[in-house]
């Protein structure tokens, strides 16, 4: 689990890895990943979100590490500001703007999993719903119309709002995308927060747990 | 030298910051006021550096902002 200045939902972050297998904190000032099977890119709001979201964290020491731990086929997760920095890295398409409503939104949302060919869907069933909450100002999926049809050819779309619940007018309804290998997942909604049947879902958990059986399966 | 970067966002794509102050607009009597739209503009002073790369490896992101340098011949702001 990497640590940014200003990153805020590590700790729920660390608790959700922990009821699927083990975790610990690296601050973003390292750069040793050894021993890690899989690295989650918290939400929050890193450096502040100054100059744009993720524009600076992608700056880090770690996220050289992280890339090439990316490119060595290693699972990474990048969860709302994780998401953007793993955008604004590269290691994503596309790019998150302020939500149409220009409002921060904070509620559960409705999802449908697009895509189970990524190492944190393997085992879901495609259109299957999950409900898991999202918190954000920018998550507005943006990527040129020509990336979003190669996007959606490649079976890149890993996660959709469900239709009447999109949240921030994201493109075609997308609430999280794959690279082309699959080992690199981000998403604007939050699956460390619906991890326990007392915040109303454990939907968030089988993310994790998808991840942890991959990983045990490899 | 002084510098000026100009940031903003694509042409077609919508910017509803842009859209909220236009629609305020009429309000308060400003008649005819159309496209609307916000950007950023970062100002600094640099010699020799390479603004070029900089605006795209870290002050704009290409994929959804143009930039614009604006070069001042010496320090002071002719505006």
């Amino acid at each position: 689990m990497l640590q940014f200045p200003g990153s805020c939902d590590e700790r729920d972050a660390v608790l959700a890895c922990k009821r699927a297998g083990e975790a610990r904190l690296v601050w973003h000032r390292g750069t040793d990943l050894t021993g890690l099977d899989a690295i989650v890119v918290p939400g929050g709001f890193s450096y502040g979100d100054y100059l744009r979201v993720g524009a600076i964290a992608r700056f880090s020491p770690a996220m050289g590490a992280v890339a090439q731990f990316a490119a060595e086929g290693g699972p990474v997760l990048g969860i709302c500001n994780g998401f953007q920095v793993l955008c604004e890295a590269g290691l994503l398409p596309g790019a998150l703007l302020p939500n149409t409503g220009l409002r921060f939104v904070c509620r559960q949302v409705e999802l449908e999993v697009a895509s189970t060919a990524s190492s944190f869907t393997r085992g879901l069933a495609t259109g299957e719903r999950l409900s898991i909450p999202v918190k954000h100002m920018s998550g507005r999926y943006f990527a040129p119309p020509e990336q979003l049809d190669a996007l959606e050819a490649d079976d890149q779309v890993v996660l959709r709002y469900a239709p009447g619940d999109e949240p921030n007018g994201s493109l075609r309804r997308i609430a999280g995308v794959r690279n082309k290998a699959g080992n690199v997942v981000g998403l604007m909604p939050h699956p460390e927060h619906a991890v326990d049947p007392l915040t109303g879902s454990t939907d968030g958990l089988r993310l994790f747990e998808a991840a942890s059986g991959s990983l045990a399966a490899a | 030298m002084k510098v000026r970067v100009l940031i903003r966002p694509k042409p077609g794509i919508l910017d509803p910051q842009g859209k909220a102050i236009e629609r305020a607009l009429p309000a308060l009597g400003f008649e005819g006021i159309e496209e609307v739209r916000v950007g950023r503009l970062v100002e600094l002073e640099a010699d020799g550096a390479d603004l070029e790369a900089l605006c795209e490896r870290l002050l704009a992101n290409t994929l959804i902002e143009d930039f614009e340098i604006v070069r001042f011949a010496d320090r002071t702001d002719p505006a």
